[in-house]
C-alpha cells in the first residue's frame, strides 16, 4: 500500500505531537512532586512520603493530587465573565504547549531504514516563533485575572502584564547574541553548530540575562509578584478551583520546562554532550532538570522583589546589559572575523 | 490546495473583524482583534513571508494589543452607552461604509496589474530565508527610512513620558 | 481555481472597510483605535499580497516599518486616552469637545 507523502508527513507529525504532549504532561505531574520534595528538604521538612512511597518518596502522590483536584467543586465567582473565565486557562496551557513544536529533542536517526527527525517542525524562524508564542502566553493570565471579577485577580493580572512585557524585551535581546554567532534562526541549526563548544562559552552574559528574564517570564520567585500570596491572596488565580486551577498550574510548570529547554538549546548545546560526547535526548533532559532544580532552589531561598525594584531591575539593569552584550558581540565578531 | 487554508483564515479574520466593530464590551473587541492578527499571520505564512508572520504575532498580538487590554482593564470603561448623542451618526457611518466598499470594488475591478516581476520568487525567499531577505533589504535600500523610524520611536517615548507625567 | 493576488486584495478591502466603519460608528476611543489598527492591518495584507505577486521584497519591508510606526502610535494614543480619562472620568469621545484639559 502506497500512501501519499503528505499523508505520511501529517501522520508522523500527529504521532510526534501526541508523544511530546504525553511526555510534557507526565513531566508536569512529577515536577509537582519533585518541587514539593526539594522545597521540603531545603526547609528541613520531610515532604510527601505516604502515597505509594518507595524509599521515603511518595511516587504516586501526583495521581492522588490529580484525583483530589478533579473532585473539587468547580467554583464560578458571581458576576464573572463566563466565557473569558473559562477560556483563560485553556489559552495559558495551549500557548505553553505550542512552543514545543520547534524544539529539537534528539539527533536525526535512521530506525529500520526509516529516517526520523526528533522535532515536530524545523522552521527557519523558530526563535522568532518561540518569542511570539511566549508573548501570547500573557493572555491566559490577563484574561483569567480580568474574567474573575475580583480585585486581587485584577491586580495580579495588571502586575503580570507590566512585568512580562518588561522582561520579554531583555529575554529576546539576550538571545540575539547567540543568533549573531549562529547566523540562523532555526533551532536545529543552532544546536548542530554547538556540537563541540557550547554557546555559553562565548555568551556568558547573555546566558545569565536570559535565565533571569526567563524566571521573571514564568512568574517564579523571586519574581512571583502576579501571585504574591502575602499581598494578593493568589493573584490572577485567586478565584480558580478544580480543573481550571490545575490547568493554570500545568501551564506554569510547562512554561518552566519550555524556558529551560530554550536555555539548554540556545546556550548549553541542547542534545549535544560536552565536547561531542554521545549526543542524545538524555543530555537535554539532564540540562532541563538542572535549570528546573535551580528555579526550585531559588524559590526555597530567595525573598520576593518589591514592585518598584522589579521594574527598576528590568529596565535599568537587564535591558542596558543585554544591549551592551549585543554591542560587544558585534565588535568582537567584526574584529575576529 | 492553498485555497482551503486561505478561505478558512479569511473567514476567521472577517468574522473576528466584525466582532471588533460590533461587540459592546471592549475586552471582547480586543480578543477579536487578537484573532484577526493571528489569522493575518497565517495568511502571511501562505504568502511565503514567515518572518512577518512571527513579527505580526509578536508585535501586534503580543505587545500592542496587550497594551490595549492593559488600558481597558486600568480604566474599566464598561460597555458603550446604548443611547447616541448624535442621532444621525450611525446611519451616516453605514452610508459612508457602503460608499467606501463600492469605491474599493470599482478600483479593484478596473485595476490592471503590472506584469513586471522582481527577482524574489517564493523559491528564492525560501532558499535565502525570509528573515535574511527582509533584513538585507532593510539595511541597504531602506536604511534611511529605518533610521527615521528609530527617531520616530524616540519621539514617541518622549511624548508618552510627557503625557504620563503628573502635572505640577 | 488558483489562489491569486486578487483574493488577498479583496480580503484586504473588506477588512479595511470594516475598520473604517468601526472608526465612524463607535464612540469609545479604545474601540475606534482598535478599528484603526484593523485598517493598518488590512493595508499590511495588501502590501504582502502585492509583494508576493510582484516578487519583490519591498512590500514586506514596508509592512515591517508600519509595524514599528503602529507600535509608536499606540503608545502615544493610549497615553492620550489615559490622560483624557484622568481629567474627564469618561472615555466617550463626544464629551472630549474642548481643547483645554
Amino acid at each position: 500500500m502506497d500512501l501519499d507523502p503528505i499523508v505520511v508527513t501529517l501522520i508522523e507529525a500527529l504521532i510526534k505531537t501526541i508523544v511530546v504532549i504525553i511526555a510534557l504532561l507526565t513531566a508536569f505531574a512529577y515536577l509537582t512532586l519533585v518541587e514539593r520534595y526539594v522545597i521540603a528538604k531545603i526547609q528541613s521538612r520531610i515532604g510527601p512520603n505516604r502515597v505509594g512511597a518507595i524509599g521515603g518518596i511518595a511516587l504516586l502522590q501526583p495521581i492522588a493530587d490529580a484525583i483530589k483536584m478533579i473532585f473539587k467543586e468547580d467554583f464560578w465567582p458571581a458576576q464573572a465573565d463566563k466565557i473569558i473565565y473559562t477560556i483563560a486557562p485553556g489559552i495559558a496551557v495551549g500557548t505553553a504547549l505550542l512552543a514545543w513544536a520547534v524544539m529539537p529533542l534528539h539527533p536525526s536517526t535512521e530506525i529500520f531504514g526509516y529516517h526520523i527527525d526528533f522535532y515536530i517542525a524545523d522552521v527557519n524562524i523558530a526563535v522568532l516563533y518561540l518569542l511570539a508564542i511566549g508573548s501570547l502566553g500573557i493572555y491566559g493570565i490577563v484574561l483569567g485575572g480580568w474574567g474573575s471579577n475580583n480585585k486581587y485577580s485584577m491586580l495580579g493580572a495588571l502586575r503580570s502584564t507590566a512585568q512580562m512585557i518588561s522582561y520579554e524585551i531583555s529575554l529576546g535581546l539576550a538571545l540575539v547574541g547567540v543568533l549573531m554567532l549562529s547566523g540562523s534562526l532555526s533551532l536545529v541549526d543552532i544546536v548542530e553548530k554547538q556540537s563541540f563548544i557550547w554557546n555559553v562559552v562565548w555568551q556568558p552574559l547573555g546566558f545569565i540575562i536570559y535565565f533571569i528574564a526567563a524566571v521573571a517570564e514564568v512568574n517564579r520567585l523571586p519574581f512571583d509578584l502576579p501571585e504574591a500570596e502575602t499581598e494578593l491572596v493568589a493573584g490572577y488565580q485567586t478565584e480558580y478551583s478544580s480543573l481550571k486551577f490545575a490547568l493554570f498550574y500545568m501551564a506554569e510548570y510547562i512554561n518552566m520546562l519550555t524556558v529551560s529547554a530554550i536555555a539548554s538549546t540556545m546556550f548549553l548545546g541542547g542534545y549535544q554532550g560536552p565536547f561531542g560526547i554521545l549526543p542524545g535526548v538524555h543530555w537535554l533532559i539532564l540540562k532541563i532538570m538542572f535549570f528546573i532544580f535551580v528555579m526550585m532552589w531559588m524559590r526555597g531561598t530567595l525573598p520576593r522583589f518589591r514592585y518598584d525594584q522589579l521594574m527598576g531591575f528590568g529596565w535599568k539593569v537587564l535591558l542596558p546589559l543585554a544591549l551592551a552584550n549585543i554591542f560587544v558581540t558585534a565588535i568582537v565578531m567584526v574584529i575576529f572575523k | 490546495m492553498e485555497l482551503i487554508p486561505f478561505y478558512f483564515l479569511a473567514a476567521l479574520g472577517v468574522i473576528a473583524a466584525l466582532g471588533v466593530v460590533m461587540l459592546r464590551n471592549p475586552v471582547y473587541s480586543a480578543l477579536c482583534l487578537a484573532v484577526v492578527f493571528v489569522s493575518l499571520a497565517g495568511l502571511y505564512v501562505l504568502l511565503s513571508a514567515p518572518f512577518l508572520a512571527a513579527a505580526q504575532v509578536m508585535i501586534y498580538a503580543g505587545a500592542i494589543l496587550i497594551l490595549f487590554v492593559f488600558v481597558i482593564m486600568l480604566l474599566s470603561p464598561g460597555s458603550d452607552p446604548l443611547k447616541e448623542e448624535l442621532k444621525w451618526q450611525r446611519p451616516l457611518a453605514v452610508i459612508f461604509g457602503v460608499a467606501l466598499v463600492a469605491q474599493l470594488a470599482l478600483v479593484i475591478a478596473l485595476a490592471v496589474l503590472p506584469p513586471t516581476r522582481g527577482p524574489f520568487t517564493p523559491e528564492l525567499i525560501a532558499q535565502i530565508g525570509s528573515t535574511q531577505a527582509v533584513g538585507a533589504s532593510l539595511f541597504t535600500d531602506f536604511l534611511l527610512p529605518f533610521e527615521i523610524t528609530s527617531l520616530l520611536l524616540l519621539v514617541a517615548i518622549v511624548g508618552v513620558i510627557v503625557l504620563a507625567k503628573k502635572r505640577q | 481555481m488558483m489562489l491569486t493576488v486578487n483574493h488577498y486584495i479583496i480580503l484586504s478591502a473588506i477588512l479595511f472597510s470594516i475598520g473604517a466603519v468601526g472608526v465612524l460608528m463607535r464612540r469609545n476611543p479604545l474601540i475606534m483605535f482598535m478599528s484603526i489598527e484593523l485598517m493598518l492591518n488590512a493595508v499590511n495584507l495588501a502590501f504582502v499580497g502585492f509583494s508576493r505577486y510582484l516578487q519583490s521584497i519591498d512590500g514586506q519591508v514596508f509592512v515591517f516599518l508600519i509595524l514599528t510606526v503602529a507600535a509608536a502610535e499606540v503608545a502615544v494614543g493610549l497615553a492620550i486616552i489615559v490622560a483624557l480619562f484622568r481629567t474627564r472620568q469618561t472615555v466617550n469621545v463626544d464629551e472630549a469637545n474642548t481643547l483645554k484639559g
